[in-house]
């Protein structure tokens, strides 16, 4: 073991807070020295995501480290879980599995994290600032929480992420450390059409490509005229789920990215890839499993949507309804759930046929009903569910996922996705 | 993480996502897109050159060991935390230790499928 311990690390390390606290320490020690770290760093919060129930390791995990009534020492919140605590009704699998599924949520809680239930703990009030240490798990939360806030965590996930909540503690290594934060792969999008680069679709579409091209490296994107948090939430969770991304550089939007030479640090980019309209179409062709014709369902709001996004949802819908027989899904977290019901929201979605779906998403545990085709604006959604429930999937722009719960069928915007 | 391991090799010509790749019901590589699709790695040393894919890997390898499905061992070409995760979470709650270790390309290019191997503190040689 080379990493050099704190005399508090020494002290957890010999269980003199207990043996929960004793484990933290062990298997956050094996992985920094995996990681090559020389020491451990203090972190200021941490985001959970092994509360999605997969078997029964996650849970003992959590139970050993709880057994003699360890707490997180930061503020903590909570990813996704299986179920929707606040509608029940909707999850259709093994009673059985959701039983197990509650119990390892409870024991997070248990733990003293916030029972915030979303992938997206960026739209909570409290989120780390520009240069904050923090440890999250779930790959869009960590890529938005390095690129867009500035804070630095490195790329965790299961069992590391609640070592590190219970511990204060991270390797420090991986994108801790400024020097593995420079740009490497640029991605210049300036020959990109006029009605694509104003779009929200460009966004996640732009991410498949990037994810694609760019696996661990760290991408910078070059040419984007302006994005708005949700339109770069839509491009990292892209690029996490098709590579290995941890962050990106979105030159004179992101923070360490006042200028090319700062993203990459005043060094030369490994690679250049100009992306044009062929590639963005391909990306949508990649993401789409299914002819155009009739769908099922359609589902957005993946990762959480935003107040905004779920407003513009409304706004869409223009007082019409989703189609007879077409399901439609907007997932989101709880808190953004009150904020949509304070604002009436929620009403006018239910009035149109919009079932709001928090704790969980409609990608990762059986709540949709239908086998038909699933419309989604979400190049993530697009991604995991044909493998993860078994669907078909078209991907389209917001507009288009909107007029084709409407119409019953994928209606596509020609002027979009032409030169 | 060192540990001691013997077992029959298995050699992954290219890197695996065991979250998604692995049965860790029955041990058996499902990637269709994986050269040793079809391959058991139960109690065998696997050599590969690392794994692919989430953080989710670390909770199949968990999985599979606790089921009793896992490798014995497993030698990469380069250091790969997730695995060692999977590894230390299963040996810490279960008793049940999968060794991870590095090993150069001479030493994994001297392990061939179906040959018997011993994994230890020294590294990895056949046997």
């Amino acid at each position: 073991m080379t990493v050099r311990l704190s005399d508090d690390d020494r002290a957890l390390l010999e269980g003199r807070s207990g043996d929960g606290l004793a484990l933290a320490m062990r298997v956050l020690l094996a992985v920094a020295d995996t990681m090559g770290a020389q020491e451990l760093l203090d972190i200021t919060g941490a985001h959970i995501d092994g509360c999605l129930y997969q078997g029964p390791v996650g849970l003992d995990f959590v139970e050993r480290l709880a057994a003699d009534g360890a707490k997180v020492r930061v503020p903590t919140t909570l990813n996704v879980a299986s179920l929707d605590l606040m509608h029940p009704e909707l999850f259709r699998g093994d009673p059985a599995e959701a039983a197990a599924s509650r119990r390892l949520m409870q024991a997070y809680e248990n733990l003293g994290c916030r029972p915030t239930w979303t992938c997206a703990p960026y739209q909570l009030a409290a989120r780390p600032g520009f240069g904050e240490q923090v440890a999250w798990a779930e790959s869009n939360a960590i890529v938005f929480a390095n690129s867009v806030l500035g804070a630095r965590t490195h790329r965790y996930g299961d069992f590391l992420d609640v070592c590190a909540a219970l511990t204060g503690r991270a390797p420090a290594a991986g994108l801790h450390l400024l020097e593995n934060r420079r740009g490497q792969i640029v991605f210049d999008v300036s020959a990109l059409p006029e009605a694509l680069l104003n779009s929200d679709v460009v966004f996640p579409a732009l991410g498949h490509v990037v994810g694609s091209r760019a696996g661990k490296a760290v991408p910078v994107l070059v040419g984007l005229p302006a994005a708005s948090e949700d339109q770069l939430k839509a491009l990292g969770s892209a690029a996490a789920a098709a590579g290995a991304v941890g962050m990106f550089h979105a030159v004179g939007i992101t923070p360490e990215a006042p200028s090319l030479e700062a993203a990459l640090h005043g060094g030369a980019a490994e690679a250049t890839v100009a992306v044009t309209s062929t590639l963005i179409r391909q990306a949508r062709d990649e993401l789409t499993t299914a002819p155009d014709g009739p769908i099922g369902a359609v589902s957005v709001g993946t990762p959480h949507a935003s107040l905004a996004e779920m407003r513009r949802v409304v706004e869409l819908l223009a007082g019409r309804s989703v189609s007879p027989g077409i399901e439609a899904y907007i997932s989101t977290g709880r808190d953004v759930a009150e904020q949509a019901a304070t604002a009436g929201l929620d009403g006018r979605l239910a009035a149109a046929g919009f079932t709001v779906v928090t704790d969980t998403c409609t990608y990762i545990t059986p709540i949709l009903r239908t086998t038909g085709p699933v419309m989604t604006d979400s190049a993530k959604w697009a991604y995991y569910a044909p493998a993860n429930i078994g669907v078909e999937v078209v991907f389209g722009s917001i507009v288009e996922v909107v007029e084709s719960a409407v119409a019953g069928r994928v209606r596509r915007d020609a002027g979009l996705w032409s030169d | 993480m060192a540990g001691r391991a013997q077992g029959e090799v298995l050699v992954l010509e290219e890197p695996l996502s065991l979250w998604g790749g692995l049965d860790v019901a029955t041990g058996e590589i499902i990637d269709k897109h994986h050269p040793q699709c079809g391959a058991v790695v139960t109690d065998k040393i696997v050599v590969m050159p690392f794994a692919r894919g989430s953080s989710s890997t670390a909770n199949s390898l968990a999985e599979s060991i606790h089921r009793a499905t896992g490798p014995a061992a497993i030698v990469l070409a380069e250091a790969d935390e997730i695995l060692v995760l999977g590894a230390i979470v299963a040996g810490e709650l279960y008793g049940q230790w999968c060794p991870v270790i590095v090993a150069d390309e001479t030493t994994r290019a001297g392990l061939m499928t179906g040959g018997l191997a011993v994994v230890d503190s020294s590294g990895v040689r056949g046997a």
